[in-house]
């Protein structure tokens, strides 16, 4: 085992580590918006993580940016929708729902 | 190999879970939700069975667009809540002969599939040795749009065929006119921004997916769903108004693909003496069918950007 592949198996179980602890964070925080931080924060950086953890089994350059841009449109979609859902919330003040 | 399987192990549950769900709950939003949950699912699954355009079309298609649609369509039965409340649940006898049908119909798919002799038939050998032929390097696409390319002709015509339905829904005054409610969003706020910084990228994305399905997975019906979300997220950030259906431009994008399949299929008729054939002088093929997957991949994007934008229902200003 090189020491690539030591790097990616530790990147990779800290993603899902903070994957496992925004499901977490999902299903016990108590309203909306706590539990929009949960999933938003840790699942960026959980993705992040295994993105990372991916670059260097990556085909090439091309290849690596690849997963590097899906990591960021992951991060656009999942801040604006945070977002959103949050505005919603708060407008229709169910926050505690 | 191991782990795969104990990837399979959690993810053919977790699909009848979503199916399950998706049926069996009865709030519709959670429905329309696993209903979504169950098409990304099915995506994974499929690249696991190693099918990766089936999977990008089905996240694309089956759960994008689709979950799109139900979710339009959902929040248009909250205004009517009232008349479906009054009109009650389907009778006992509506819904068990709906469980039958549907439980006879996934028994008889499923005999037919233990009935096929091992190893089961099978015509891939056929199109790897016939695909040089066509100059490609995808065998999906050389059977979607050389091998069964009726099969996709008469796709791209069903897909139009939906669209005049939604649109013969539109009241008389509205008839032509702009599909869909005016979408509202604050100039300044994120969505619009997303709306903004998003299409571009979109656009490249969608344009490389229809690109690459010559050679590795992607096409037309891929690409159509991307380039058709780009302009349906301009639309819901309010940067663009839809057009106006009897806008001539509008009709012309819808029709282009299937045109030109159709006099590409023509030609064949003089050139390869068969409907839909290519011309088997070397390096015809592949140019026609990027020609067509072009018109294609253009009225893909618009028929079902406009299936999502739904009926007319404001007159053109």
């Amino acid at each position: 085992m090189s020491a690539w592949d030591l790097f990616t198996l530790a990147a990779v179980a800290a993603g899902a580590f903070f994957f496992l602890a925004g499901t977490v964070g999902l299903l016990r925080f108590p309203d909306v918006f706590t539990r929009l931080h949960a999933l938003t924060k840790a699942d960026n950086l959980g993705l992040g993580l295994i993105v990372l953890g991916l670059l260097p089994r990556a085909e090439g350059v091309f290849g690596a940016l690849k997963l590097v841009a899906v990591w960021l449109l992951a991060l656009l979609a999942a801040a604006t929708v945070a977002q959103l859902v949050a505005r919603l919330a708060r407008r229709e003040g169910d926050a505690g729902a | 190999m191991t782990a795969l399987y104990l990837l399979d192990l959690v993810l053919v549950p977790a699909i009848l879970l979503a199916a399950c769900t998706a049926v069996g709950t009865r709030d519709r939003f959670a429905a329309v939700v696993s209903f979504i949950v169950y098409g990304l699912l099915l995506a994974i699954a499929w690249v696991r069975l190693g099918a990766v355009d089936v999977a990008l079309a089905e996240a694309a298609i089956g759960a994008g667009l689709t979950g799109v649609l139900l979710l339009g369509a959902l929040a248009r039965m909250g205004r009517r809540a009232d008349e479906a409340a009054a009109a009650g649940p389907p009778g006992r006898t509506l819904r068990l002969g709906a469980a039958a049908l549907g439980a006879a119909v996934a028994a008889g798919i499923a005999a037919a599939v233990l009935a096929l002799p091992e190893p089961a038939p099978q015509l891939s050998g056929a199109v790897a040795e016939a695909l040089p032929a066509l100059g490609l390097g995808n065998p999906v696409t050389g059977v979607l749009l050389a091998f069964r390319g009726y099969d996709t002709l008469l796709e791209a015509v069903v897909l139009l065929l939906a669209l005049l339905g939604i649109w013969s829904l539109a009241p008389d005054p509205a008839w032509g006119g702009l599909p869909g409610l005016r979408h509202r969003a604050r100039p300044e706020g994120v969505l619009a921004w997303l709306g903004r910084l998003l299409p571009p990228v979109g656009i490249v994305v969608g344009l490389y997916v229809f690109w690459v399905g010559a050679d590795r997975p992607g096409g037309a019906f891929q690409a159509g769903t991307i380039l058709a979300a780009v302009w349906i997220l301009a639309v819901m950030s309010a940067l663009v108004e839809p057009p106006a259906v009897r806008s001539l431009a509008l009709r012309l994008a819808l029709v282009a693909g299937p045109a030109l399949f159709l006099a590409v299929g023509f030609a064949g008729l003089g050139l390869a003496g068969a409907f839909l054939g290519y011309p088997a002088a070397a390096g015809w093929a592949k140019p026609l069918i990027l020609l067509v997957e072009a018109g294609l991949t253009l009225s893909i994007a618009a028929t079902l950007a406009l299936l999502v934008a739904g009926t007319p229902e404001r007159a053109a200003g």
